[in-house]
């Protein structure tokens, strides 16, 4: 097992490696002066030289790799020029209030989504699970940055309920909750529809198993043969596939902070794409990409655990 | 399903080909005197802040979704098409770097590697096009891959082989014939995600510059003015839900419909 | 007659599919003394295992019984609630099925299983639980059983699997053990083995046993009774020893005559059943054997033959029988 979680998240680095060397490969094969390219045609001549100087921008290419990758592994992530504050300060700011926003979101989605997925696999072609099925399409498909803008139509401009900026007073849990409300909803519902949609498919996979015969020919209740012997088959393939659109979930949660005005990891990387602040960008996005390529390991070591057989073949 | 999706995809599609022709008034014309108007028979969506008219505007903004979406998507698909072949029947190497390269552009979010390159290279339509290929070419190519990998060890293969057939001809017409329809497949239910990717990036002002009525930019003026013109944010907002809607039930009930093979592979 | 435990009379199953009804179930009658392992035999497609899920009332949601009786512990069990019927399944009537790979839940360990067939027993302690599931483990044969209890399925051959099925099926103590072509996955020494069991576990349960096959053999071998299948009816039923040695039905003749273990002579072909087994869309009025029937007569493609009693306990459906007595 350990041999097999080493492998994983060696895999996953190897990945991650791969993507800091094409960031840091497409800045330099863009024309230009890659000072400039960095901070964009507001920053002042000192700033430029700043970054030069800090970054080695005159060195050779592969010295600058090397500095860019020790840097990395001791948590530095540059500094940025506007501000002068080091970015990794920034990402640390508000890394937190983006995983909590992920978590609302997903969560709730998983409430409602994983129920509803097995209720649709068992009452196959029921009302509901075609109504499901529908409407799952529907929500998936709708870009979350629409259903963001006219959730604040409804919610906070028309019927004043809800707040619309920011994540709420620091220290209030109430107000930040009520901030959380909005945007963990516009995150969620798209993913309430596929987390349903994963899981019927699962279901009635394993439900048709011979296993799922047995148990009933022993008169197991319904409930348990669901809960213990169904949906703990089932939820493996809905994990590994989780992991695979944690993807679409980061980028999801750039939006809805965007639109939210919360303070998150995506709203530093659009506000500072905004201004061609290169640094934070980069910050950032290294910050994703990293949280990205370490979900899949822990997804897959996740199944592992929770399927002997594929223990025990490890 | 399928049916009200081919109903809303041509709506839109229809828009896209004959905007010019069908909008009211003029997207771009600027007039002032007119604006805030709400919505009314005169103008059905309502005019913006410069006095120009929103449906106009939202018509014309098909025409932009739409080649975008297409063209990049087409683009991505040959792209991902060749480099597939290429990392299926080329040495084993050139695919392990290939599919690296692969899975580190999966590893990247979307939207945030359209920000990164956006960041770098200024916000255009080129650039714009150049972040949806780089996203999308990948999972072409994985497709193509798989296919080609699985057919070229295949014992069917093999026996065309020994009767002296060329690897064009393998490739032609045994290959291709089994991807494409797949690719296809997949390639239009891509659409509604590229069309709202594109929105997306707009939006947040990465995307096609003003004055392009692309639908993100009318949504991100009409939040601004929400308050005080609240339709143009509705107007903004249901041309990307139908054209959304409208590919994916299109899509999916031609999947369902055409093979439950591709179930598997799709 | 003896007391049986089991009654099926007059049943009738159809499925409902895009193409049409198929009635795999037409009129079976069939008596499970108690104490007795009645075997019931018949080729692919015959209707056994549907038989035993109908008893079991495990049937797909296309099917639908048309008619009859299942009587059993003085009721019908056809007329029971889906609860009550619960109520009896693992507990009063018990299934092991054909496929030990598949059979077993292969997420929980054998100890959970069958800690959780126990579920309804809510005096017991766990310990108990697993003592009297380690106890039926060491009954089939499984050593160190108390160990086993906590491995997995996929940790056991096909064999002990099977073992560990007939164990969980035991548990209880049933009345009735439906055994659905449970050696039919089996090599033959396995299938030995699992008669030998069978037969020793006779002993223990004080019920009787359907055993499921198309294995003559091993149907002579611990049958009481026989009954033959063919395409979804009762052909000929009576004690094994007259079924093998007197076979009066056609079919059971053909079936016997071509059963490779019992060709005496050298021969480089098998004898076979000419024709095949008839499409179940559309039942004729007739003997349904009456296709492939060597004997057959103008009577038998007109009308379904009666149920002829040939001697105490043994009945078949054949013309040819009504006849040679009239």
């Amino acid at each position: 097992m350990l041999v097999y979680a080493i492998q994983r998240i060696g895999l996953s680095i190897l990945i991650l490696i791969t993507s800091m060397v094409m960031l840091f490969t497409a800045l330099r094969m863009i024309p230009g002066d890659p000072a400039t390219i960095m901070l964009g045609s507001r920053a002042t001549a000192a700033m430029r030289a700043r970054i030069t100087e800090q970054l080695g921008l005159d060195d050779p290419v592969l010295v600058q790799l090397g500095t860019f990758f020790g840097r990395i592994l001791q948590g530095n992530l540059g500094t940025d020029m506007w501000s002068q504050r080091p970015v990794s300060q920034m990402v640390l700011e508000n890394l937190p209030y983006t995983l909590v926003l992920i978590g609302v979101g997903l969560g709730w989605a998983a409430l409602i989504g994983i129920p509803l997925g097995c209720y649709s696999a068992i009452r196959r072609n029921s009302l509901i699970d075609r109504l499901t099925g529908v409407i799952s399409v529907g929500t998936i498909s709708i870009p979350s940055f629409v259903v963001a803008i006219y959730m604040i139509l409804l919610f906070a401009i028309i019927l004043g309920w809800l707040p619309v900026i920011g994540a709420g007073d620091v220290g209030d849990r109430g107000d930040q909750a009520l901030h959380l409300i909005m945007p963990g909803f516009a995150l969620g519902l798209g993913w309430v529809g596929y987390l349903s949609r994963i899981v019927r498919a699962s279901m009635l996979e394993v439900m048709g198993d011979n296993h799922i015969r047995t148990a009933r020919a022993f008169g197991l209740p319904e409930f348990r043969i669901i809960k213990s012997y169904a949906l703990r088959i089932a939820i493996l393939p809905t994990i590994t596939l989780l992991a695979v659109a944690i993807g679409g979930l980061l980028s999801s949660a750039v939006f809805v902070e965007a639109i939210f005005a919360r303070p998150g990891i995506g709203k530093l990387i659009v506000d500072a794409a905004n201004m061609r602040n290169f640094p934070v960008v980069q910050g950032g996005v290294l910050t994703t990409v990293a949280l990205f390529a370490l979900t899949m390991p822990v997804a897959d070591l996740l199944v592992a655990w929770l399927d002997p057989r594929v223990r025990a073949t490890l | 399903m399928g049916l009200m999706g081919l109903i809303l995809v041509l709506i839109v599609v229809f828009c896209g080909i004959f905007g010019p022709w069908i909008t009211p008034f003029d997207p771009y014309k600027i007039n002032v005197p007119d604006k805030f108007q709400a919505p009314s028979l005169h103008h059905i969506m309502g005019t913006d802040n410069l006095g120009r008219d929103v449906f106009s505007r939202v018509i014309a903004g098909s025409r932009i979704a739409l080649s975008v979406g297409v063209s990049t998507i087409a683009i991505a698909l040959v792209l991902g098409l060749t480099l597939g072949l290429i990392a299926g029947y080329g040495p084993r190497w050139l695919d392990n770097l290939l599919l690296l390269i692969f899975d580190s552009i999966y590893s990247f979010p979307t939207v945030i590697l359209g920000l990164t390159v956006v960041t770098l290279l200024g916000a255009s339509v080129a650039t714009l096009m150049f972040v949806v290929i780089v996203i999308q070419t990948p999972a072409y190519a994985r497709l193509t891959r798989t296919a080609t990998l699985s057919l070229k060890n295949s014992e069917y293969i093999e026996a065309i082989e020994s009767l002296g057939a060329s690897k064009a001809r393998i490739i032609g017409v045994h290959l291709l014939p089994n991807v494409v329809g797949p690719l296809l497949i997949i390639a239009s239910m891509d659409i509604p995600s590229v069309v709202a990717l594109e929105a997306g990036l707009t939006y947040l002002g990465m995307g096609i510059p003003p004055p392009a009525p692309s639908w993100g930019r009318i949504l991100q003026e009409g939040f601004g003015l929400i308050r005080v013109a609240p339709w143009i944010v509705v107007a903004g907002g249901i041309p990307l839900i139908i054209t959304t809607l409208g590919f994916t039930f299109l899509g999916e009930s031609l999947r369902d419909n055409l093979d439950p093979r591709l179930r598997r592979v799709v | 007659m003896k007391d049986s435990v089991l009654e099926i009379r007059d049943l009738s199953l159809h499925f409902e599919t895009q193409q049409g009804h198929v009635h795999a179930l037409r009129r079976i009658d069939l008596d499970v003394p108690r104490g007795e392992i009645v075997g019931v035999v018949g080729e692919s497609g015959s209707g056994k295992s549907t038989l035993a899920l109908a008893v079991m009332r495990l049937v797909s949601v296309n099917a639908r019984i048309t008619s009859g009786e299942l009587l059993f512990g003085g009721g019908d069990l056809l007329k029971l609630s889906e609860d009550d019927m619960r109520a009896i399944r693992g507990t009063r009537i018990s299934m092991v099925f054909q496929d030990p790979m598949t059979s077993l839940n292969p997420v929980r360990t054998i100890g959970q299983q069958m800690l959780d067939i126990q579920y309804r027993d809510r005096t017991s302690s766990g310990a108990d639980k697993r003592e009297k599931a380690a106890l039926a483990l060491q009954r089939v044969g499984l050593p160190d059983a108390a160990s086993q209890l906590d491995r997995y399925p996929f940790q056991f051959s096909g064999g002990m699997r099977q073992r560990i099925a007939i164990a969980m099926s035991l548990l209880q103590k049933p009345e009735l053990l439906i055994a659905d072509e449970i050696t039919t996955a089996l090599d033959v020494t396995l299938e030995a083995q699992m008669l030998h069991l069978l037969r020793e576990l006779r002993t223990d349960i004080t019920g009787s046993i359907l055993f499921i096959s198309h294995n003559l053999g091993a149907i002579a071998e611990i049958c009481d009774r026989v009954v033959v299948l063919y395409a979804g009816e009762v052909v000929e039923a009576g004690p094994v020893d007259d079924i093998f040695n007197r076979p009066q039905h056609p079919y059971t003749q053909a079936l016997i005559a071509c059963d490779p273990a019992r060709i005496e002579t050298a021969t480089r072909e098998l004898p076979v059943i000419s024709g095949d087994v008839p499409n179940l869309h559309a039942i004729p009025a007739a003997c349904i054997f009456s296709p492939r029937c060597p004997s057959v007569f103008e009577r038998c493609r007109t009308e379904r033959p009666p149920n002829v009693e040939v001697s105490a306990a043994h009945l078949a459906r054949c013309h040819l029988l009504q006849d040679a007595r009239a």
